[in-house]
């Protein structure tokens, strides 16, 4: 009542003064700064690695066989077996780790439920994420590559190590997605007498799949940079081998990692040049994705 | 608002057990029964949702069931095509039978009863596909995969749900990109599609605005003589406007345990339940006094 009587003023609509409008500043100029610095770092790795790469790249350094790191000078020898072994490997070792990763999602989401199986395989994914990746490599040295002497070496080898440092990744991330789908339209397909089966498939994973493919790809990303997992079961060697299944092979990171850690001028430029090439066959890959899932998003909105 | 009188009514409950005495059968010369339910109860985990529920649904009559929130409507309806099978936990005692079969009899696929009873949900919720598919979701999965089959079954439930002319030029554009009264429409037409016995609705306006709504109900009255539809609403005015025959569900306190479960009232014809209601409760609810 006493509001009416009191005399019309001013409606102050904005943040109330003092400490709380103070706090909002801080707090809006800190996310501001961690943007900033999340940003550089960033900008910086491709500055240089474009800066530095850029004259090393063409045609015939993709093309050409790999030669010594000591050898100079710069403008000979390529990385044409490095880039063969990464895609041969990484290719493989998506096979491997996304269909069953995917699968493993599906099941703890979809049909495990709160049992324990699930609650097993989900711990688990968690524990393997948090593995460092040279134990994976060193694992697969142990059980696989020992197993055969020396031809235990191998791209496959290689791909196993790789696709065990995935496999937690896309567990992890397609679950995430798999738990967005709304619940209405798990219903929607059930009440029009769909199994289970044919929810999953024809109503869950296309709306979710957009999300999977892009926890896949990072997954792959990341493998694909990966040096310490190859270290001992790839050996990387200079020569060209296209049989991914038989004999030591060699892979971009490995390359970058030999070629940095020597002191030869030439070595370093090709090193950087292999750095550029790895980024840009990610970057390839990802745009190659979105385009994928793009069209089959189109319906999505 | 706060009438003693009322609230006298609502905690001085009858038991369950006098419920079904007072229990009002249609008079008119009702169709064939589609579902017979005898005394049943649904549990979620160990809570008693709703109580002793037996009532007898006509085939090609549009049956309301209104009542309070939390009065177990929409999970009777969630029985009767066994959806809360989908529940952790939800379970059903007596029996529900479906034209003479028992919907919870060892070896029933839920699958099966969905097939022939169809649902129709609160929120629009089609699937992010093109109309076309949409529509064609439900004879695809019963295994239809031929074109011109399917082009005519997608027309002439488009039709059937009075969307047809809206939408005949888009037909693969996205089923997200429609207003809430076409993606319910959408989805009437999808559960059409699969040619059901009944169409369960639960609460399919509350998301929409009055001429969506009345869209709505010009259509349910429009496929009644081909189906039979049993609706849950919390509008009562769309409960004389639609129906022919209504339940009236109410809430149970017992102040004792402290529990609460919902009990089926009264049922009878529409009008009989609006204008001659034969329990004091149903009749505080229908003229607004409670709830």
């Amino acid at each position: 009542m006493s509001a009416l009587d009191a005399e019309p003023q001013q409606i102050d609509l904005r943040e109330p003064a003092g400490w709380r409008r103070t706090k909002s500043r801080i707090m809006t100029s800190l996310m501001v700064l961690s943007f900033v610095v999340v940003i550089i770092p960033l900008g910086f790795v491709l500055y240089t690695v474009i800066a530095k790469g850029a004259s090393v790249v063409g045609w015939s350094f993709w093309t050409s066989g790999t030669i010594p790191p000591n050898t100079s000078p710069l403008g000979l020898g390529g990385i044409g077996p490095a880039i063969i072994g990464t895609i041969e490997i990484v290719a493989l070792a998506s096979a491997m780790a996304v269909p069953l990763g995917v699968l493993g999602a599906i099941y703890i989401n979809e049909y495990g439920g709160r049992g324990v199986l699930a609650r097993i395989v989900r711990f688990m994914a968690d524990v393997m994420t948090g593995v460092p990746s040279i134990v994976m490599g060193l694992f697969i040295f142990s059980i696989w590559v020992l197993h055969f002497g020396t031809n235990g070496f191998s791209g496959l080898a290689g791909a196993f190590a790789l696709g065990c440092l995935m496999l937690p990744i896309v567990i992890r991330s397609s679950e995430e997605m798999l738990k967005l789908v709304p619940n209405a339209l798990r219903e929607g397909s059930y009440a029009l007498g769909a199994t289970k089966a044919r929810v999953t498939v024809t109503v869950v994973l296309p709306a979710a799949l957009g999300g999977i493919v892009s926890g896949a790809l990072l997954a792959i990303a990341r493998a694909a940079g990966e040096t310490a997992p190859l270290l001992f079961t790839i050996l990387g060697v200079q020569s060209l081998n296209w049989n991914v299944f038989h004999g030591a092979t060699t892979a971009l990171p490995l390359l970058i990692f030999s070629n940095a850690s020597s002191p030869y001028v030439g070595a370093e430029g090709r090193g950087w040049g292999a750095a550029l090439t790895l980024i840009a066959i990610a970057f390839i890959l990802m745009i190659t994705a979105r385009l994928v899932t793009a069209r089959f998003a189109r319906y999505a909105r | 608002m706060e009438d003693p009188e009322q609230i006298a009514v609502t905690t001085s409950l009858p038991k369950p057990a006098a419920l079904r005495e007072s229990r009002a059968t249609a008079s008119d010369t009702p169709g064939a029964p589609v579902f017979d339910t005898r005394n049943v109860s649904c549990y979620y985990g160990s809570f008693r949702a709703v109580t002793d529920v037996s009532l007898t649904i006509h085939e090609n009559d549009i049956t309301a069931f209104i009542g309070p929130s939390g009065c177990g409507k929409t999970t009777v309806l969630r029985t009767l095509n066994r959806m809360n099978d989908l529940v952790e936990g939800a379970r059903v005692e007596g029996d529900v039978e479906y034209r003479g079969a028992s919907l919870y009899a060892p070896g029933v696929s839920p699958t099966a009863v969905r097939r022939r009873i169809g649902m129709v949900f609160q929120k629009p919720n089609p699937f992010p596909k093109s109309i076309y598919d949409n529509v064609a979701y439900g004879p695809r999965i019963n295994g239809e995969r031929k074109k011109d089959k399917l082009d005519e079954i997608v027309e002439h439930s488009l039709r059937q749900a009075a969307l047809w002319d809206e939408v005949k030029n888009r037909l693969n554009k996205s089923g997200l990109g429609l207003s809430g009264g076409q993606a319910q429409r959408l989805c009437i037409a999808r559960t059409l599609a699969v040619e059901p016995d009944v169409v369960l609705m639960d609460e399919p306006c509350s998301a929409l605005d009055p001429i969506a709504t009345g869209k709505i109900e010009d259509l349910m009255r429009e496929i009644k003589s081909r189906y039979t539809i049993v609706i849950v609403t919390h509008n009562m005015q769309q409960a004389t406007r639609v129906s022919d025959r209504t339940a009236f569900y109410s809430v149970l306190r017992d102040e004792e345990n402290d529990t609460r479960t919902g009990v089926l009232v009264e049922y009878g014809r529409t009008q009989q339940i609006f204008e001659d209601p034969h329990d004091p409760r149903t009749q505080a609810y229908v003229t607004g006094r409670v709830g």
